[in-house]
């Protein structure tokens, strides 16, 4: 094990988007601000979702989910494409590191850069409303696990893809609808039964169900069900990521 | 300096890198067309051939950067596949493009290609290797803010910052002015004699002349010359001449 390489690229990988921390980690918060802004102001007060919880209570650890997911994926898929257009990745490729230790370098400093963003909404969220907070540990456990699958993915994406577009397009087309239709802005019993499905069939709903349980101790399914889905989830997209790696897709020529 | 290799840990003295079979196919071309090489520790050694001859090929094969089709790649014994964690120990190589990190420091680039190779305390080593090729006064500037010789300069610095007994330099001397031509090949001929392997790739052949022991010749991805530079040299003028007859054949 060379712990030395593995805290090093890790330390790398974190000073990378600390030293863009406005960009990285406050312009995230702000978004997810503006989001808490604008649909608290619409339907506040004419939205009940949970019993005796405001709309704007109840929107705030889904938002915060939301920038923890996104940010997390950001993070590990901006870095290896950057990596791979500009070749500095060869740097890395040629180190004696090992296939896991490349993984968790890239998959705990983008999950760290989520949880910061996650953080930061949800400090915002203490100070403008009362949001309570049931169970500490559901929300460290279920903030972690996602900030982990979506690093994972990621990881899998940059990767994958050959240009900056590529990216995008999984951006657009895999992660906003996946965390647009999980429930951030609404329960899903609210839905008809086709959009019902579609979400139950979501993995991302299940995260933040149970992120939301963890605040105010009722969720729409058991947060332990939620776990035996999100569960298995991030550890076959850790387990994809890997694979990548080890067989040198798209990065050993 | 102390530099290590094979036979300073009691280990049996293994060519520093031993190609054997060594093929690489890129769809339809063939890159590399079983190339057998042997390069013993201590040899000054140039790999020449015209664009596209399979050089960088094989060097990024030896690198881990590309993985060869057939045949197998060694340094210092450990197999550049199998045995991947100890053949990148024991390498250094300073890539042909000018690649960096813009978002770091050239000390900063340094630490950090120290610390992937399990280095954590490398300080006097990297302060050492900053003086040398000249980058002092640049230490703490971004690397976006260098000039080509510069960044010329740091590759050639992240490939030594932990100490490899064998060093892969892949035209390294490519667009650099002659005052950083002089000042890093005194450099390396100092790492050669402290028992540095050196492998060389380069265009200028009037520099594989004077540094280089030995020489193997490509074209389209097979050796079609190798021998002491001297031998090459015997019916020619130059390395350049002979260099020019034997591809002419």
């Amino acid at each position: 094990m060379n712990g030395i390489g593995l805290w090093t690229l890790l330390r790398k990988e974190i000073l990378r988007f600390w030293k863009v921390l406005l960009q990285t980690v406050a312009a995230p918060v702000l978004t997810a601000l503006l989001y808490l802004l604008v649909f608290a102001q619409a339907l506040e007060g004419r939205v009940e979702v949970y019993p005796g919880v405001a709309y704007s209570v109840f929107l705030i650890p889904g938002l915060a989910m939301m920038s923890i997911l996104q940010n997390a994926f950001a993070n590990s898929s901006s870095s290896l494409i950057q990596s791979k257009i500009t070749g500095n990745i060869a740097f890395i490729l040629i180190a004696p590191l090992s296939h896991l230790e490349f993984l968790l370098a890239y998959l705990l400093a983008a999950a760290l850069r989520g949880l910061l963003v996650g953080a930061g909404v949800l400090l915002a969220g203490f100070w403008v409303v009362d949001l309570p907070l049931a169970y500490p540990l559901w929300v460290l456990v279920w903030a972690c696990l996602a900030a982990l699958a979506f690093a994972a993915i990621g990881v899998i994406a940059g990767i994958w893809a050959d240009k900056f577009d590529h990216l995008s397009g999984v951006q657009n087309f895999i992660i906003l609808p996946l965390t647009f239709l999980s429930g951030v802005f609404y329960s899903i019993h609210s839905l008809p039964p086709f959009w019902l499905a579609v979400s139950q069939a979501n993995p991302v709903f299940y995260m933040i169900d149970g992120f939301r349980y963890g605040f105010f101790a009722q969720a729409d399914v058991s947060p332990w069900l939620g776990l035996a889905v999100a569960l298995p989830f991030t550890l076959i997209l850790c387990g994809v990521a890997m694979q990548l790696i080890m067989r040198g897709y798209k990065l050993r020529h | 300096m102390e530099f290590a290799n094979s036979s300073d840990v009691g280990c049996p003295v293994f060519p520093a890198v031993e190609l054997t079979g060594l093929s690489k196919r890129y769809r339809q071309v063939e890159a590399l067309r079983g190339v057998n090489l042997t390069i013993a520790e201590g040899e000054f050694f140039a790999l020449l051939g015209p664009n596209g001859a399979g050089k960088t090929t094989l060097i990024n094969i030896l690198a881990g950067l590309t993985r060869a089709t057939r045949g197998q790649a060694r340094v210092l014994g450990f197999d550049v596949r199998n045995h991947y964690l100890e053949a990148r120990r024991r390498l250094g190589v300073v890539p042909q493009e000018l690649v960096f990190d813009p978002f770091f420091s050239v000390r900063e680039a340094l630490q950090f290609q120290s610390g992937y190779f399990g280095l954590a305390h490398n300080t006097a080593w990297i302060d050492e290797l900053i003086a040398r090729l000249g980058l002092s006064d640049k230490a703490d500037t971004n690397m976006r803010q260098l000039s080509g010789g510069m960044k010329r300069r740091v590759l050639v610095a992240q490939a030594l910052v932990h100490k490899p007994p064998v060093i892969i330099l892949d035209e390294p001397t490519a667009g650099v002015d002659v005052e950083l031509r002089q000042s890093l090949w005194a450099f390396i001929r100092e790492l050669n004699r402290a028992g540095h392997t050196i492998l060389l790739t380069t265009h200028y052949l009037e520099e594989a002349q004077q540094l280089c022991n030995r020489v193997a010749m490509l074209r389209q991805g097979e050796i079609v010359a190798l021998d002491t530079t001297a031998n090459l040299m015997a019916s020619s003028d130059s390395l350049e001449a002979a260099f020019v007859r034997i591809m002419a054949q």
